[in-house]
């Protein structure tokens, strides 16, 4: 018994279950030197030209690049970079029609030749000088990836190599047609067997197997002469055979070993590579000629002139058909690869990449497209000729059913798509499309079992982040109702005290005094109000709304109006006392408001408290925009108070006047030619104020415990929103809506269109709320 | 005399195989229910509500006890009839009339926001980035295309976007693509 | 410019359904001759009778099920079916008998079933069985060869029989069945099985008329000529040798054993592989690809079992030939067949599930 490597020294060969024999037709262009063309007016050159990620860009549009200048690098593992393949300007850097069944977009480097050819500085690798890691990172910075189909980026296949019994260089072209392979060989063996000794470096194999057609003499003589000095270097020839070329085919086909099902050929101590790929190893290596250019059968009876001709990466296809001599017939195929495994193109602007080895143009009577598909017969002919030992016929009747288990349980994934079964199916069935179609579902199926499985991992932590949040709440408010008992405790001694110094003070301190009593006043007048409103409102129940926003709007235009003369023409300090006294009226006010509501809303004084002390230096607009959003709040019956916060206030100033013109504009110029009359402005404003202050304490009042709760939503509101949540009952929600909206509206000066559309769309949502809204705001 | 042998004999089977039962139903108890994991596993976990529960696991737990199987929009026919399989019941069709055709995300458009967190809120999958009164931001690959933010958006400025082809992605439809027209060198100069 | 888009492969061997159907029935010609020599052209009226019928209730069906009649009538497919039941029937069979036959089993054994690829039987196969149970009289009475007929068959004999049940001359059917010595003739399967009932050994039941040297007069001649049609179509490619192998190599074997056993009870291996139906059964039905396994492995199961079947039929049950009856029941076996024959894919470690 001899052992697997004798074996194969002794030249034996095993076979491969079915295959098929397609009329081969590479006599066209096998014979024929390889064509040189002149540049195309364009380039396109994808990004990604590989199985894996694109690198990173590295040109700009409108820059200037060297022939064999890389225009990405790679930032990843799985990322070959992609290098300009002449000399010329970067004229765009957009999604261009790719060269994938799809023919959808992807992004490509758009390069416009100059002509002139200019390469970037090249430093060959001297091979004895070299470490492994040199040679690999040489590899990968030239680009390459497996040139044989697929485009496996080939630095990750042979710097994997540790244990590699055989090197198998694939030679066999087995698809009809192409003979780009068996071009390259005979033209440049020599390069491709010193390719193979850097391959050899890398990972050292026992012994290296080449194996070429038993259709392509030329190149079995030329590699054989190339091999000549080298002991285990074996070319082996190969019958004929459709997919004889294919990797896990040949591995059996040469070495008898099966590839398991979902594991690489290094498992088994095999590396095989794409003699083109070796190739291209060889160029980068040793003449640091990065991968930009491939040889490309062009083929077809549509052509006048087949041949192979060398082409740029990211040619389009178009120019190498002309090139050839296109003469396209009605409803012209265009393939790109070989009309096994080849792709139709829907254009010819389709640019060359590193994996097209075909362009293919066949006459409908050289290659007749499918005609009709039958009902399959079960003659059982696929499964004959599939070279993966599949059953067509199952996989084709649960790919109709979309039977995805089933499919699975029959393999479906081995399918290497070959063709073959398609190709010997009597009734014409295009099987091949419908496994992709199963496989592609497949995909996406499992990809979406993945995207539920991550949702549901998600859905599970927001759960869990929302519980403890509500537990660390619970545990919050515990301790707060804690501190504010104490604190109440001291404020009402604190009050008592106060009370106590005032009447002592009472005659001495005239400003205090003053505004004492105007409170007092204030407060007598809201409480008549009040009571007038109540009275109001119990015989108006149905009026109530228009009245409101009358109400407001009445309330809101004097206070308006006060603005721009009081905010140009006087100076800061002398009207300090002026907003301080309004805001610490509305801060009582509202906290007035609140004591009369339960226990809850007692605590909240603290709050408006602190506010109204943090706005003491703000400007006098404060005032009023507090008058407005107090009555905009009670004119929405929104329970939650704008409270209007410290930071936004000062850049309200502008946009207030601004926003004012149109509506206030006779008061303006009124207002602003007399300044005596400032006092007077000054009370009414004060008596609006009341009137508004009233009017949402009234409404307070009239409230229910459930409004309690909702009552202090502003204490932190301003601070976070997620507590407006607990309003959101189906009608207050809406209100909420434009509550939320509205303290925008300071913050975000240079945003005001913005704002004001966002404001419109919000209030044309809120059929509920009147025009007058807007007004309040500005 | 024989008829008192046969009620023994009998009664001591029964008990005997009582014993038996009784001891498996101990020692080999289901602790969890996995009928729910079962059911919950086959939900898309979109986590939608459309089916009227808050979320996939509650509905699964409703199926397990008894609820129709066809209320899960985001399933589709597929996972009806999976939970037909697996319930033994017949497959009835969806109960909702919008049957999602293609997979959506949602999309904020961004100089409309305004920063609300509203649909921060909403999103079941914490699928939302972005801050109060600042931009907020879908992530694309975490969006189950649930339609949960849609609806609590103030200003109307989340839509719900088809998902982009890819290559990755693509399903083989060769009668969607677009042939273009394009003449070619050679037909430009004829 | 516009370009076709199409999925790959690009290419196809253009050896398409109707092609296959058409040499099948050109492989048939060598076996219709030889009956045609032997047993008068009876069989040809039988065969455009079938050939009639069939494609009218193809036509008739597809029309019900609204698909395209005339790309299906071109497949070819129903005038196969016609032409392999009009071999297995008596030449002098009435008319209404074929017609019967090859309706039912276009409308009812095919189209019934989903039409081409979807029965479960072979047509041909089933609708002779349900001739053979429903007029069994009319189903056995085969003619004894010419050269054997008292009477001087002529020339528009067949046609008489087939329309009206009587020759010309007036004679009917069993009539024309007595041979020279006022014997009525069976087919020589029968003669063995009449004679073996009635205590006669091989040898001696071999010394009938009916029988030469090697088998039944003029049917081993036919079976020949069925062989030849056959290796052609092995040749061309058209039917795989698996199929045809197992069932001769089951059937030789089996009868091998038996008649090692006991040769006066059993007949020879040769004798089995060329009386009755079995060659046509070898190549022609057996190979059906409907409705036969479509596993590799599966289709040597698959004939081996129909060859067991046909002997163990022949030599113990109650009809003289099996071969319709043994298709029938392998047909049934197939779904099974097929799903413990799986290949081991690419690959995939052998598994010990089948």
């Amino acid at each position: 018994m001899q052992s697997l490597f004798q074996q194969i020294k002794a030249g034996q060969l095993w076979d491969f279950h079915g295959g098929i024999h397609p009329p081969a037709r590479k006599q066209h262009t096998s014979q024929k030197p390889i064509g040189r063309l002149a540049l195309p007016d364009r380039l396109y050159v994808p990004l990604r030209q590989h199985i894996g990620v694109p690198g990173a860009l590295l040109v700009a549009v409108g820059q200037h690049v060297l022939k064999g200048q890389p225009l990405t690098f790679a930032n990843n593992a799985m990322a070959v970079p992609v290098h300009a393949p002449t000399s010329g300007t970067v004229l765009a850097i957009e999604p261009h029609i790719a060269p994938h069944p799809s023919a959808l977009p992807e992004l490509c480097v758009v390069i416009a030749p100059d002509g002139l050819e200019q390469w970037r500085e090249r430093h060959p690798l001297h091979l004895p000088e070299c470490d492994r890691l040199s040679l690999l990172q040489r590899i990968q910075d030239a680009g390459i990836a497996g040139m044989g189909g697929a485009g496996f980026p080939t630095h990750l296949k042979t710097g994997a190599a540790s244990g590699v019994d055989y090197l198998i260089i694939n030679a066999v072209e087995c698809e009809p047609y192409i003979s780009a392979d068996d071009v390259l060989m005979q033209e440049f063996a020599t390069t491709i067997v010193k390719g193979i000794d850097i391959l050899c470096e890398l990972s050292g194999p026992k012994a290296v197997l080449i194996g070429i057609e038993d259709d392509k003499p030329l190149a079995i003589a030329a590699m054989q002469a190339a091999c000549s000095q080298r002991e285990q270097y074996l070319v082996k020839t190969v019958p004929a055979k459709y997919p004889s070329g294919g990797e896990k085919q040949l591995i059996q086909l040469l070495t008898s070993k099966e590839v398991p099902a979902g594991r690489r050929p290094l498992d088994i101590g095999i590396v095989m590579q794409n003699v083109g790929t070796v190739f291209a190893i060889a160029q980068a290596v040793l003449e640091d000629m990065p991968l930009i250019s491939r040889i490309v059968t062009v083929v077809g009876d549509s052509l006048t002139q087949p041949q192979n001709v060398l082409a740029l990466i990211g040619t389009p296809v178009g120019y190498l058909l002309d090139a050839c001599g296109f003469s396209p017939e009605p409803a012209q195929r265009i393939i790109m690869g070989g009309p096994m495994m080849g792709f139709t193109l829907p254009s010819v602007s389709v640019p060359v990449v590193k994996t097209s080895n075909c362009i293919l143009a066949p006459s409908q009577a050289e290659l007749p497209s499918a005609s009709n598909e039958m009902d399959c017969i079960r003659c059982g002919a696929c499964a004959e000729v599939c070279p993966a030992v599949l059953l067509p016929q199952q996989l084709l009747w649960y790919s109709k059913a979309k039977d995805l288990d089933k499919l699975k349980e029959y393999n479906l994934a081995d399918c290497i798509e070959c063709g073959a079964c398609a190709y010997v199916c009597p009734s014409e069935i295009p099987l091949v499309h419908y496994y992709r179609v199963a496989k592609a579902e497949i995909r996406e199926q499992s990809r979406d079992e993945l995207k539920a499985e991550q949702a549901k991992a998600r859905f599970e932590a927001r759960n869990e982040r929302l519980e403890q949040e509500k537990q660390q709440r619970a545990t919050r408010n515990q301790a707060l109702a804690l501190q504010r008992q104490q604190l109440m405790a001291e404020q009402q001694k604190n009050r008592e005290i106060e009370q106590a110094q005032q009447r002592v003070a009472a005659t001495s301190d005239t400003a205090t005094e003053l505004s004492k009593e105007q409170i007092i006043a204030l407060r007598e007048q809201k409480k008549a109000a009040a009571r007038a409103y109540q009275a109001e409102k119990a015989t108006q129940q149905s009026m109530q709304h228009s009245a409101d926003t009358a109400d407001a709007a009445a309330a809101n235009e004097p206070a308006a109006a006060s603005l721009p003369a009081t905010q140009p023409a006087q100076s800061q300090p002398e009207i300090t006392s002026d907003p301080r006294a309004a805001a610490v009226a509305a801060a009582i006010a509202r906290a007035k408001a609140k004591k009369a509501q339960t226990e809850p809303g007692e605590t909240s004084v603290v709050v408006p408290a602190a506010t109204a002390v943090a706005a003491e230096p703000i400007l006098d607009t404060r005032a009023a925009a507090v008058a407005a959003a107090i009555a905009r709040a009670k004119a929405k019956k929104a329970q939650a108070e704008p409270t209007p916060q410290p930071l936004p206030a000062p850049t309200a100033a502008p946009v207030k006047p601004q926003s004012d013109d149109s509506g206030a504009s006779s008061h303006d110029a009124a207002a602003s030619s007399d300044t005596d009359r400032d006092a007077n402005r000054e009370t009414a404003k004060r008596q609006a104020l009341a009137a508004a202050i009233a009017r949402a304490q009234a409404k307070r009042q009239q409230t229910d415990a459930g409004s309690v709760a909702m009552s202090h939503v502003p204490q932190s509101a301003h601070s976070t929103a997620t507590t407006t949540k607990i309003t959101d009952t189906p009608d207050t929600s809406a209100l909420a809506k434009s509550t939320a909206a509205t303290p925008d509206t300071p913050a975000d000066d240079p945003r005001k269109a913005a704002i004001a559309a966002a404001i419109a769309r919000a209030k044309a949502k809120q059929q509920q709320l009147s025009a007058t809204d807007p007004k309040d705001q500005a | 005399m024989s008829m008192l042998v046969a009620l023994i004999a009998i009664g001591c089977l029964a008990l005997i195989f009582g014993a038996v039962l009784g001891y498996a139903a101990l020692r080999f108890k289901v602790e969890a229910d996995p009928l729910v994991d079962q059911i919950d596993d086959i939900l898309p976990q979109t986590q939608c509500g459309q089916c009227g529960y808050p979320g996939c696991r509650p509905y699964a737990e409703a199926i397990a006890n008894g609820d129709a199987i066809n209320k899960c929009p985001p399933g589709g026919e597929a996972a009806i009839k999976k939970l037909a399989d697996l319930m033994g019941v017949a497959a009835t069709p969806l109960d909702s009339a919008q049957t999602p055709a293609i997979k959506r995300v949602a999309y904020i458009r961004e100089d409309e926001c305004i920063g609300c967190t509203k649909c921060i809120q909403a999103c079941p999958v914490d699928a939302i980035v972005g801050a109060s009164k600042l931009m907020h931001t879908v992530l694309i690959d975490e969006c189950t295309g649930c339609d949960l933010c849609v609806e609590p958006c103030p200003v109307n400025c989340i839509d719900m976007v088809p998902l982009p082809g890819t290559v990755e992605r693509w399903k083989w439809n060769l009668e969607a693509i677009p042939v273009h027209v394009v003449e070619s060198n050679v037909l430009e100069s004829r | 410019m516009s370009f076709r888009i199409a999925s790959s492969p690009h290419h196809h061997s253009q050896q398409h359904t109707s092609v296959l159907m058409q040499k099948v029935i050109l492989a048939c010609l060598p076996g219709i001759a030889c009956q045609v020599y032997f047993f008068g052209y009876g069989v040809l009226l039988q065969l455009v009778l079938a050939i009639i019928t069939a494609w009218a209730s193809e036509a008739l069906v597809l029309r019900l099920r609204q698909k395209p009649v005339l790309p299906r009538l071109k497949d070819h497919s129903a005038m196969l079916t016609a032409v392999l039941l009009a071999v297995s029937i008596p030449a002098f069979a009435p008319w209404w008998i074929i017609v019967l036959g090859t309706a039912f089993a276009i409308i009812i054994v095919k189209q019934l079933y989903g039409g081409l690829g979807h029965n479960l039987f072979n047509p041909a196969m089933a609708a002779y069985v349900f001739l053979l149970v429903s007029f069994p009289q009319q189903m056995t009475s085969w003619l004894p060869p010419l050269t054997l007929q008292a009477q001087q068959q002529q020339v528009l004999d067949p046609v008489c029989a087939v329309f009206t049940d009587f020759s010309c001359a007036g004679y009917s059917l069993t009539q024309l069945k007595t041979d020279i010595d006022g014997m009525t003739m069976a087919t020589p399967l029968d003669t063995l099985k009449t004679d073996l009932s009635t205590g006669k050994t091989i040898s001696e039941s071999l010394q009938q008329p009916v029988f030469d040297s090697i088998g039944g007069l003029g049917w081993n001649y036919v079976n020949l000529a069925f062989l030849i049609g056959g290796l052609w179509l092995l040749q061309q490619k058209v039917i795989q040798w698996r199929i045809p192998l197992a069932v001769l190599g089951s059937l030789g074997l089996c009868s091998l054993i038996g008649y090692l056993i006991d040769p006066d009870l059993h007949a020879s291996p040769l004798f089995h592989l060329l009386s009755g139906g079995t060659m046509l059964a070898a190549f022609f039905i057996a190979t059906d690809p409907v409705s036969a396994s479509t596993t590799l492995r599966g289709r040597l199961y698959y004939g081996a079992l129909i060859g067991l079947l046909i002997y163990l039929i022949r030599s113990f049950g109650g009809f003289p030939d099996a071969v319709a009856f043994a298709v029938m029941l392998a047909n049934l076996a197939v779904p099974l067949i097929d799903y413990y024959s799986r290949p081991r894919t690419y690959g995939h470690k052998p598994k010990g599930s089948y």
